[in-house]
């Protein structure tokens, strides 16, 4: 190479290291020794890194280190550590009964954000993500409730669910199947049908809806009332409103009045701990359509 | 100066690592040392300083005149508060500071680093410790050489000492730029500050230890890009240090008079004083060079000997490649004036100033008051069972004010829409509601609105917010009202 060209730079007294481009030369300026010990240092911080912490690949897993230090179980430690965080949250929760919670802001706000992460893992496979419901799931951020829309028939409903087998405690809704059992006829269900959709302000009252009129008194009257306003006791819906589960349509009604429906949940009581349950509880309620008890405080900071 | 044909020698084997030649600077007084003390005095007073000064924000904000909360996620400034949305005044300043930095070194080379630059100032201020403590030049090169004894042991520790306590200092101030000054004051002495606050500290502290009092010029010439990037934004135009070699070449001392007697001598006397006052221990006579970081020390320094041997100041100066051709030529060059005043600076500093008029002019504008609106999208409307139509909002209001404020949320168009506050109730919504926001705070209301069914699917609107004391204010917010 261009050794032979390699010169001492006077006003330097440099050496230079050998090639030139276009009348400049480079200087071969020796590296300062300290970087040179700073380089060291760093490999032997390297060296004590794969003694103290897992480094070396071996055939199933990798060296252990010297610290025990393992990804997972700092992964444990700081989920520890949040669940500790959270346990004075929760021990307030269990100690508080759920009508009362409202009296607590603080509480209160903590168990809806609590709630809405419980409601994402147990409740959207059904109600939906926004629990808006779907056809036959109800939409918890209307006002209507079919047992009751307050936060202490709210958490009875998450508990003991509906239509559980085997559980006393469970809500029960009890709709003959008109049609199918022969109760009524075909054409009884259809005025049946349109007086429904009349007083539920769908259709106006023509001949048909008058018939249904004096059908609907003898056999819907005992549990969804004489008007149609429905009875939470036994988990009637209010027919005179806007919102339905299965479709406001003379064909769904109908459909409906023939076969009955039986919508079930699943009972969380015994799945979820107490106090996840008043979360849910209160989430639900936050939603828009809770009753009584004063809603959630959400001021700033 | 040597011209390349001239490079002539022999290769012999060397290091591939070098040992750090010390460097003792001697102490110098001149105009350019003079302007170095005042900057010094002035950064560092402003350094230490600031994090004491008290600022009256009212009782629901700090006093402390520059705050960085980082907690509190506000950035305050004398009268000037910078809250996370407003972050591009801080992105402003830092363009701002990287083109003052061009500008400077296009106008006058590398003075930032000779006079302002952090590094440069500690190691300084680090020099007269040793000069305080050690003597002058040669007493420090004396004693470097001295074996190590008693005497010599204690003046080490002394200046080590004297070096922990400014580094010390010098870490500990810059914690007080993120919290209350006098409590984290009284925190930190009694053990209670935070785990952080020492950790600062104490890396600060060792930093400043090594970089001041040990790596000094090396972290000049080694560690820092900047030199690098300066090579490339110097030109003929700018204003850096120059050794007139055509003036002082050849040079006095040690030329052999018998050989040498009818050449026409220059005014350098090879005293060397330009070398032994240069704190990156180099030589200017050489030309420039990546080391000289432009302090003009060796100005000074050879002007006091251009005085005594009675000879025109400036064999070293500042000087532009230009002037220094026109010098040598003999012609008269420019003043320094009109050698800062070209194409280059203005445009950095016009540049420089509109960044800075843009941010002032956008800080007397902002508002203090601003709502946002955002729908709920899940789902994105209910039906209640009267028929109405509910959808939900979050609406944000920030209340950039240090006090409390109450403010009225208003609906303006959706003919039939009432709304009420998540914490209120159905029975009383109404198209105004109410609200407070804590001072200096983003308050987040969920809002409830609800309307007539309607042909229309999506309807306009806007919310508005007034505030409720006598300083007034609003502000409005377009939103949109979904229907099945
Ligand atoms: S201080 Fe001036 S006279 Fe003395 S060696 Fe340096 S350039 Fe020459
Ligand atoms: S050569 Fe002169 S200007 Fe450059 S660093 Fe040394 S003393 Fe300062």
């Amino acid at each position: 190479m261009a050794d032979d060209k390699k010169r001492i730079d006077v006003p330097t007294g440099t050496e230079t290291m050998g090639h030139e481009w276009d009348g400049i030369e480079e200087l071969n300026t020796p590296l300062p020794r300290w970087w040179l010990w700073s380089f060291y240092a760093t490999i032997v911080w390297g060296l004590a890194f794969m003694v103290f912490y897992p480094a070396w690949p071996m055939l199933s897993s990798a060296t252990k280190g010297t610290l025990g230090w393992t990804s997972r179980g700092q992964l444990e430690q700081e989920l520890a550590a949040e669940q500790a965080k959270k346990a004075p949250v929760l021990k307030a929760l269990a100690a508080t009964p759920i009508e009362q919670l409202p009296n607590n802001p603080a509480l209160l706000q903590a168990a809806v954000e609590g709630g809405r992460a419980a409601f994402r893992v147990n409740c959207v496979a059904c109600h939906g993500s926004g629990a808006a419901g779907a056809k036959g799931y109800p939409n918890l951020n209307d006002d209507d409730w079919l047992w009751g829309g307050d936060l202490k028939a709210i958490e009875y409903t998450i508990t003991h669910g509906t239509r559980q087998p085997d559980h006393d405690a469970t809500r029960f809704s009890q709709m003959p199947a008109f049609g199918r059992d022969g109760m009524l006829k075909g054409d009884e269900i259809h005025d049946v049908a349109a007086y429904v959709r009349t007083i539920s302000h769908q259709q106006k009252a023509d001949a048909a809806a008058r018939r249904g009129g004096a059908v609907f008194a003898q056999n819907c009257a005992s549990c969804h009332g004489a008007g149609g306003e429905g009875n939470r006791a036994v988990g009637a819906p209010r027919l005179t409103d806007a919102i339905w589960l299965y479709g406001g349509d003379a064909e769904t009604i109908q459909a409906t009045v023939t076969n009955s429906r039986f919508g079930v949940m699943p009972k969380w009581g015994g799945r979820l701990d107490p106090a996840t349950i008043k979360m849910l509880a209160a989430y639900v309620h936050s939603l828009g359509g809770g009753e009584g008890a004063a809603p959630v405080e959400t001021a700033a900071k | 100066m040597v011209s390349p044909s001239d490079l002539t020698g022999v290769t012999k084997p060397k290091s591939l690592y070098a040992k750090r030649e010390p460097v003792f600077p001697k102490a110098v007084d001149g105009r350019f040392r003079r302007l170095k003390w005042a900057i010094m005095a002035i950064t560092l007073t402003i350094y230490y300083v600031t994090p004491w000064l008290r600022w009256d924000r009212g009782a629901w904000a700090p006093d402390q005149a520059v705050l960085i909360d980082l907690a509190g996620r506000r950035f305050y400034m004398f009268g000037i508060e910078i809250w996370p949305h407003e972050f591009y005044y801080v992105a402003g300043l830092l363009i701002m500071a990287g083109v003052g930095l061009f500008l400077v070194t296009s106008a006058v080379g590398r003075a930032w680093c000779g006079y302002a630059c952090p590094q440069t100032v500690w190691t300084d201020l680090f020099q007269h410790v040793d000069r305080l403590i050690d003597g002058d030049r040669n007493a420090q090169i004396r004693l470097q050489n001295a074996p190590w004894t008693a005497s010599k042991i204690a003046r080490r520790s002394l200046k080590y000492t004297v070096y922990l306590a400014i580094s010390l200092a010098t870490g500990g101030a810059w914690i007080f730029y993120f919290a209350d000054a006098p409590t984290l004051a009284r925190d930190f002495a009694t053990g209670n500050a935070a785990f952080v606050a020492y950790a600062t500290v104490a890396i600060l502290t060792a930093t400043t230890f090594l970089l001041a009092g040990f790596l000094r010029e090396q972290v000049c010439i080694y560690m820092c890009p900047w030199p690098r990037i300066q090579t490339a934004m110097l030109d003929e135009k700018s204003l850096i240090v120059t050794y007139k070699d055509w003036r002082g070449e050849p040079r006095k001392r040690g030329t052999k008079k018998a050989t040498l007697e009818d050449l026409k001598l220059g005014d350098c006397i090879d005293c060397n004083q330009c070398v032994a006052v240069c704190p990156t221990g180099i030589d200017i006579r050489n030309g420039p060079q990546v080391g000289c970081i432009t302090c003009a020390l060796c100005i000074d320094a050879c002007d006091k000997v251009m005085a005594q041997v009675g000879r025109p100041r400036g064999l070293i100066d500042y000087a532009t490649f230009e002037d220094a051709k026109a010098e040598k030529a003999g012609e008269t060059p420019k003043p320094v004036l009109k050698t800062l005043l070209r194409p280059r600076t203005i445009l950095y500093f016009a540049l420089w100033a509109a960044i800075g008029l843009g941010m002032l002019f956008a800080l007397g504008e902002r508002t203090r008051l601003d709502i946002s609106a955002q729908q709920q999208r899940n789902p994105v409307y209910v039906r209640l069972s009267d028929g109405t139509i509910r959808n939900a909002f979050t609406v944000k209001i920030r209340n950039m004010e240090t006090r409390p404020r109450r403010f009225a949320i208003g609906l303006e168009g959706l003919s039939g829409a009432t709304m009420w506050l998540e914490t209120g109730a159905r029975d009383r919504a109404d198209r105004t509601v109410t609200a407070e926001v804590a001072p200096d705070a983003l308050g987040k209301f969920r809002i409830f609105v609800i309307a007539p069914p309607g042909e229309e699917t999506r309807d306009e609107f806007a919310f508005t917010v007034r505030a409720l004391d006598p300083e007034g204010g609003s502000d409005s917010t377009k939103a949109v009202f979904e229907r099945p």
